[in-house]
């Protein structure tokens, strides 16, 4: 294309320009500013080099809470994404045919229903279902003679994060179910002809072909649920807000408690600059495996 | 007639055959596998729901699982008066129409740039779009909530407006440059020839044929927005501007909250969402795939 018939057309990017760099910008660079820094949100900023960071490194909580979230990725992204795959290849291979699509798309929007309520709607559900004194749970364990396991699900420590996590799995499920499921009509119905006639097992098939096609939203999934699972937020806000006793604890609320409650503006900055860089790594990491797996896929 | 008497003689995919398969016990395992698995995943909305409409006495004598003994609404009816719920919805629904329309209008404008217009220096813009999607909110909050301070937008629905509009159409750009970028040149030709300028080409030819990828977006932004907890909470402090997630979060634990209040909340917070579910269920299908990224 010629470079005179590009003209014009930057006039339309100024507005999302300016709007960029008011809200995305500018505060990422002040944060990044701040958490080198010592301020509590009023007055002077001190520059103080590094000190947040190796304060950073020798915090036990920092190191909890991102030992919490690889717990949660666990809940949040490869659970559901294993279970999800397995689920969705039943339904589109097995209940569509054997009984029709009206069930599989049932069961499709069944699953999916906990991703459509708000964070905050689902936290409050849940914490009303495990309250300890009036808890559904634990009534119904009462009730019948397992009194033994109705434990304080969200207010022990041993018992909080493993709450938290099965909640998370919950939440998540319906997600891989929807977008595998439509991944699954890309396939060529005939590839399965003909493991059927080489008198191949539902499971043989399911690894051969249905995992092997779906890769691309595999990635996907794989990518977008692990950065939700870093960027955990409302549901430890509204299920335990960290506790007990930091049980729970999560970077992004970890560095919400600096910014609002302890006024550590600089650590809480710190805090999420790690976040983020965090984040963008393990994303470019994703990306670049992604790239190369469907390199090799396309030359096999 | 003879043929469903005789299924092995049949291909597997004739429909006479389903009937006998379903016979099958294997068949019907699966199924009720998916029935036990869809009740367990559903079942706490379901307890809820029982328990909103159950007054607290027969809560404590029949506890959970029993049905109400009548429809009790007061629970639902004391919570809305007490947290002034309808000024909840009003404000989730404006921040968040509000949010959809501007959200994708900018979407619209930087994407018929790169995606179109090809302006140079287009890749390092969607590279910036992409990391702006990847940042978490917390890298954001403290210099938003501080310049909002600033200029005076604390604690009001419009600074959470616009946050969300750019927040929101990072992703929509991102999403919509690549449907740009495959748009027909023929068109766009087509309306040269007329003699339309790059505003009314954009007005006239490609918004309307982009309408389809508009709508998920609208929908996706709309939705996503709803359903924001982290900045409303931050920025929406007083009691009138807060929307319905911010307002039924801060409420966990109050001591005015028992078993059945606290459901009658879980309740109201959970029916809206199941409304734009309902109406906009065959967009969101759709959409869940094309917005892959997010």
């Amino acid at each position: 294309m010629a470079a005179g018939s590009r003209k014009g057309y930057g006039v339309y990017l100024i507005p999302g320009i300016i709007l960029s760099l008011a809200i995305i910008v500018v505060p990422l660079i002040m944060t990044v500013y701040t958490s080198f820094t010592r301020w509590n949100g009023v007055g002077d900023q001190t520059w103080i080099g590094f000190d947040n960071y190796t304060r950073l490194f020798h915090d036990s909580l920092f190191w909890s809470s991102f030992g919490h979230i690889i717990l949660l990725i666990l809940a949040m992204a490869v659970v559901p994404t294993l279970l999800g795959l397995v689920l969705a290849a039943v339904l589109f291979d097995y209940v569509a045919k054997h009984f029709s699509n009206r069930w599989a798309s049932l069961f499709r929007s069944g699953f999916y229903l906990p991703q459509v309520i708000p964070v905050a709607v689902t936290g409050i559900v849940w914490g009303w279902i495990l309250h300890p004194d009036y808890g559904a749970l634990n009534k119904i364990l009462n009730a019948v003679g397992l009194s033994k396991l109705a434990v304080n699900w969200l207010g022990d420590p041993k018992y909080a994060l493993y709450t938290v996590m099965g909640i998370m799995v919950w939440i998540q499920l319906g997600y891989p179910i929807v977008m595998f499921m439509s991944g699954l009509q890309r396939i060529d119905p005939s590839l399965y002809e003909a493991a059927d006639l080489d008198g191949a097992t539902w499971w043989q098939r399911f690894r051969k072909i249905t995992v092997y096609m779906i890769r691309p939203e595999f990635y996907v999934v794989l990518i977008t649920t692990t950065i939700a699972a870093l960027k955990i937020f409302g549901q430890v806000f509204v299920l335990t807000k960290g506790g007990p006793s930091n049980a729970t604890l999560v970077p992004s609320y970890f560095a919400y408690k600096n910014f609002f409650e302890k006024a550590q503006v600089g650590y809480g900055s710190a805090i999420s600059t790690v976040l983020t860089v965090i984040i963008i790594v393990l994303a470019v990491v994703f990306l670049r495996l992604q790239a190369r797996a469907e390199r090799t896929g396309a030359s096999s | 007639m003879t043929v469903t008497a005789t299924p092995a003689a049949t291909k597997p995919d004739a429909p006479q055959v389903k009937a006998t398969k379903h016979r099958n016990p294997v068949r019907f395992g699966v199924l009720l596998g998916l029935l036990v698995l869809l009740l367990l995943v559903v079942a706490p909305l379901l307890v809820v729901a029982l328990n909103a409409v159950k007054s607290p006495s027969d809560y404590a004598s029949n506890g959970p699982l029993s049905l109400p003994g009548h429809l009790y609404w007061d629970g639902i009816v004391t919570f809305w008066n007490r947290v002034d719920f309808g000024q909840k919805l009003w404000n989730s629904f404006i921040s968040s129409l509000v949010v959809a329309v501007l959200g994708v209008l900018i979407s619209i404008l930087n994407a018929y740039a790169l995606g179109i217009g090809k302006v140079k220096g287009r890749v390092w813009f969607l590279v910036f779009f992409l990391v702006a999607n990847l940042l978490p909110q917390e890298v954001l909050v403290y210099p938003l909530y501080y310049l909002s301070k600033q200029v005076g937008l604390y604690d009001s629905l419009i600074s959470v407006i616009i946050i969300f509009t750019v927040i929101q159409s990072a992703f929509g750009t991102y999403l919509l440059t690549s449907v740009y970028h495959e748009f027909p040149t023929e068109l766009l030709d087509a309306a040269e020839v007329d003699g339309a300028g790059r505003w009314r080409t954009l007005w006239g030819v490609v918004v309307p044929v982009s309408r389809p990828t508009l709508g998920v977006l609208f929908t996706f932004f709309f939705i996503w927005t709803w359903n924001e907890f982290f900045l409303p909470l931050v920025f929406l402090v007083s009691n009138d501007n807060q929307t319905v997630p911010v307002a039924l979060g801060v409420l966990q634990g109050d001591r005015l909250m028992d078993a059945t209040t606290t459901s009658a909340s879980a309740l109201i917070g959970i029916l809206p969402a199941m409304l734009f579910f309902l109406i906009f269920q065959r967009t969101l299908t759709r959409g869940i795939t094309a917005g892959a990224i997010k």
